[in-house]
């Protein structure tokens, strides 16, 4: 059982459920002490030690009837131990006759046995992805003995009599039974131990893909991945806000504290400086190639209102207009779409959008905040009024220019980014959800 | 596992009779609930809860330490607070009172010295006096070491405190031990139940949720619901109290920002009853709508619906005729 349960941990882990050795010791320990004759309560106690939130235990109560759906009784797998079976030295008559045994009605307990342990000897646990399922299966199918009832078919074959016909039929469905049970078998094996790293590599693969080119069928597993870099910002960057200078003491706090010894400071309190919160504008540029990344950017920032309490967003392509509203009344995929018909119309123009800042928004920035400017700065060759830029840019902590162009076309044809480059903290080529997560985390991390 | 016979804990025998002990005392358990029970005191562990507010974390506690008999101490966490306010303090003011009272005492005893040196090493014989158990304030933590037969410490929203906090629990949480310096280690001869809640207003640190165990309570089913309104509320009639459950889950089901919780199903139907209304009608239902939902876009959200969904609730239900099945205790 032991070597059940641990088997039972690596699935979890493979399917991204960190488990601490100590909480492995922890599974055993809880197994020894509920049994394991009560599944559902098994099922119930191994999640409470093992999950250590929703999700997880969703993964765990899944994996849970996967594993053990099938797992024989550990004694039934030892009894049955004791046959010789499937070793190359077995003539191929005994072989081919204690597999068409197997294959009967009502040996369906041996049966099982007798694919698990040749599950254990081709390695089963060691699948990853789905295409291995046919190799493991035919694996264990030799395991079993395969290749002497081959050489036993091979034989009925050749001897043309109505007798050995029969036979041969007879061992060929053997064969069948055998490959399909198995076949069963290795699916369930990838189900449990591979699919999640299947789903793993998808995601890595999500990851580094252009965000231009994500399909709509993707969009789900995408929002899935930007949730996760969301969480992972998140609790990277709400760390507590303070930071305690050693050598300069707080007199006051120091007096108070302590007060109650007559003001003899056994108690010394030093002066903590505290880190400010991140307060961010976006202005996004929603206008035709941009608008594709837009919708990830946004996604991703408002996903971490617990890291960043104070965020604005505003849209523009001729005329700006903030969209706080419509993001937090409305569910996001509508709200970006009514983002996108309302502003998405018009000739870009960076000019008139950064004027329509600086009139209504401009009291916004203050020292603190950073500003986060996701477009491609094909402004139409109108004004780009680096006079209202400037002023924005040293009003505010940072500006952050984020561009889903290539460097190698910045300054071509219409566009001035080079002109807004001096005033930009930083300005940097964002076509990933890769490079999303690191431009996001540089902001954050001025702030610590 | 070896039990001491003094322990208060000795009714959890199993898992069974942890839902039936709690049942003693009006709380409505489910398996998994007294599962995580049975684990934590079989394994020493901490149970962390996670949930929405009001569906019974906090009561948990308080029923366990009901039907254990057991002291119930209580920690609510909120922001800046500290190792002073949780574990232990030093009672400066009787300290600085007894110095004065003292002095007198002291300077005779020190009278005889002749020395700067001979009066301090007269004087260390008696140091330890002010840094006794006798000074010692125990705040939650201490104190919940110190119980003879073990006690249930509730540490109320975790997640409203520090990280620097929760590094600060994982000693305490891991060993049932503290470090007072000038005494030296106080071990808990019977550990305490510990019971952690968190609303989920940050995300925990890894370290604390893996010496926990975890266990998530969302909205019960209806019949659940039916039991625990039955046991908190008196004399509620078993039509109302089919129909008023029946409706607070399709509440529940509609898009709002705060769902109902069991505090908010009790509090209603406590009201219902205080208004005698003997089945739910569509009038009673807007009359009452806010003790049910906290806010006023919710309840504009909901209104509209309000008569279709008090119709379903009150219309025959293959559901509710099942529930409604059960023995009347109140």
């Amino acid at each position: 059982m032991e070597k059940q349960i641990s088997n039972f941990i690596r699935a979890l882990r493979s399917a991204d459920v960190r488990v601490s050795t100590g909480e492995a010791l922890d599974a055993a320990r809880t197994v020894a002490m509920i049994g394991y004759d009560d599944r559902a309560m098994m099922r119930d106690s191994l999640a409470c030690v093992l999950a250590k939130s929703e999700s997880e235990k969703q993964i765990h109560d899944r994996l849970f009837e996967l594993y053990f759906s099938s797992a024989p009784a550990g004694s039934a797998a030892q009894s049955a131990g004791a046959e010789n079976e499937g070793e190359p030295g077995e003539d191929p008559k005994d072989a081919a006759e204690r597999l068409s045994q197997l294959t009967q009605q009502g040996n369906e307990q041996a049966l099982a046995t007798a694919i698990e342990r040749a599950a254990e000897q081709a390695g089963l646990n060691d699948i990853r992805f789905s295409t291995q399922v046919a190799y493991f299966a035919q694996s264990m199918v030799r395991a079993m003995g395969g290749e002497q009832l081959q050489a036993r078919l091979l034989e009925a074959l050749q001897g043309r009599t109505p007798d050995a016909d029969a036979e041969a039929q007879r061992l060929i469905d053997v064969r069948r039974t055998l490959t399909m049970t198995a076949r069963e078998r290795a699916e369930r094996a990838f189900q449990i131990f591979g699919a999640a790293e299947t789903e793993k590599f998808r995601d890595e693969v999500a990851a580094t893909k252009r965000l231009s080119a994500i399909e709509a069928n993707d969009m789900a597993r995408m929002k899935q991945l930007v949730a996760k870099v969301a969480k992972r910002l998140a609790v990277k960057h709400s760390r507590r806000r303070k930071r305690t200078q050693r050598g300069l003491l707080d007199v006051r706090r120091t007096m108070r504290a302590n007060a109650g010894v007559d003001g003899i400071p056994f108690n010394v309190i030093w002066r903590q400086k505290k880190k400010d919160r991140p307060k961010i504008i976006v202005i996004c540029d929603v206008s035709g190639s941009v608008a594709l990344y837009v919708r990830f950017l946004l996604l991703l920032l408002f996903s971490m209102k617990e890291a960043i309490p104070d965020l604005h967003a505003f849209a523009f392509s001729y005329r700006l207009k903030s969209v706080d509203d419509i993001l937090e009344t409305m569910e996001f995929d509508a709200a970006i779409k009514k983002i996108l018909r309302e502003i998405g119309l018009g000739s870009t123009s960076y000019g008139q959008a950064f004027s329509d800042f600086k009139m209504e928004h401009e009291n916004k920035i203050d020292r603190r905040t950073t500003i986060i400017i996701l477009g491609d700065g094909r402004s139409n060759y109108g004004d780009p009024r680096l006079d209202l830029f400037r002023d924005f840019a040293g009003r505010a902590k940072r500006v952050i220019w984020l561009n889903p162009e290539g460097r190698a076309l910045w300054g071509t044809g219409d566009s001035v980014i080079p002109r807004y480059e001096p005033f930009c903290a930083q300005m940097s080529h964002v076509a990933t959800l890769k490079d999303l997560e690191k431009a996001i985390d540089e902001v954050l991390t001025a702030y610590s | 596992m070896a039990k001491n016979t003094k322990t208060g804990y000795e009714p959890m025998t199993s898992i069974e009779a942890i839902t039936a002990g709690l049942d003693t005392v009006g709380y409505i358990s489910i398996s998994q609930i007294s599962t995580a029970v049975f684990l934590a005191h079989g394994l020493r562990k901490p149970i962390l809860i996670e949930g929405p507010a009001g569906v019974g974390k906090t009561d948990l506690a308080a029923s366990l330490s009901k039907w254990l008999n057991l002291p119930l101490i209580r920690l609510q966490c909120y922001e800046g607070l500290d190792e002073g306010k949780a574990l232990y303090e030093w009672k400066y003011g009787k300290q600085l009172l007894y110095t004065q009272i003292l002095k007198e005492k002291l300077n005779e005893l020190l009278g005889g010295a002749e020395t700067l040196k001979d009066s301090l090493s007269k004087l260390s014989g008696f140091e330890d006096l002010f840094f006794s158990p006798q000074f010692l304030e125990a705040r939650p933590l201490l104190h919940a070491m110190q119980q003879d037969r073990g006690s249930v410490l509730l540490i109320d929203e975790i997640d409203k405190s520090d990280e620097a906090f929760e590094a600060f629990l994982l000693e305490v949480l891991s060993d049932y031990q503290v470090t007072v310096p000038e005494i030296g280690t106080i071990k808990a001869n019977v550990p305490p139940l510990v019971i952690l809640t968190s609303n989920n207003v940050r995300e925990l640190g890894d370290a604390l949720k893996r010496r926990c165990l975890h266990l998530h309570i969302g909205f019960p089913d209806h019949e659940r619901e039916q039991r625990i309104v039955r046991a908190r509320v008196d004399g509620i009639s078993d039509t109302l109290l089919n129909q008023l459950v029946r409706f607070v889950q399709s509440v529940r089901e509609t898009d709002i920002k705060k769902r109902p919780s069991i505090a908010e199903t009790v509090d209603w139907a406590r009201t219902l009853l205080l208004l005698h209304a003997s089945t739910l009608d569509e009038a009673f239902v807007r009359d009452t709508l806010n003790v049910l939902l906290k806010h006023e876009s919710d309840i504009a959200a909901v209104s509209p619906a309000i008569g279709k969904m008090v119709r379903e609730a009150t219309g025959p239900d293959a559901r509710g005729r099942l529930a409604s099945g059960y023995p009347d205790m109140g």
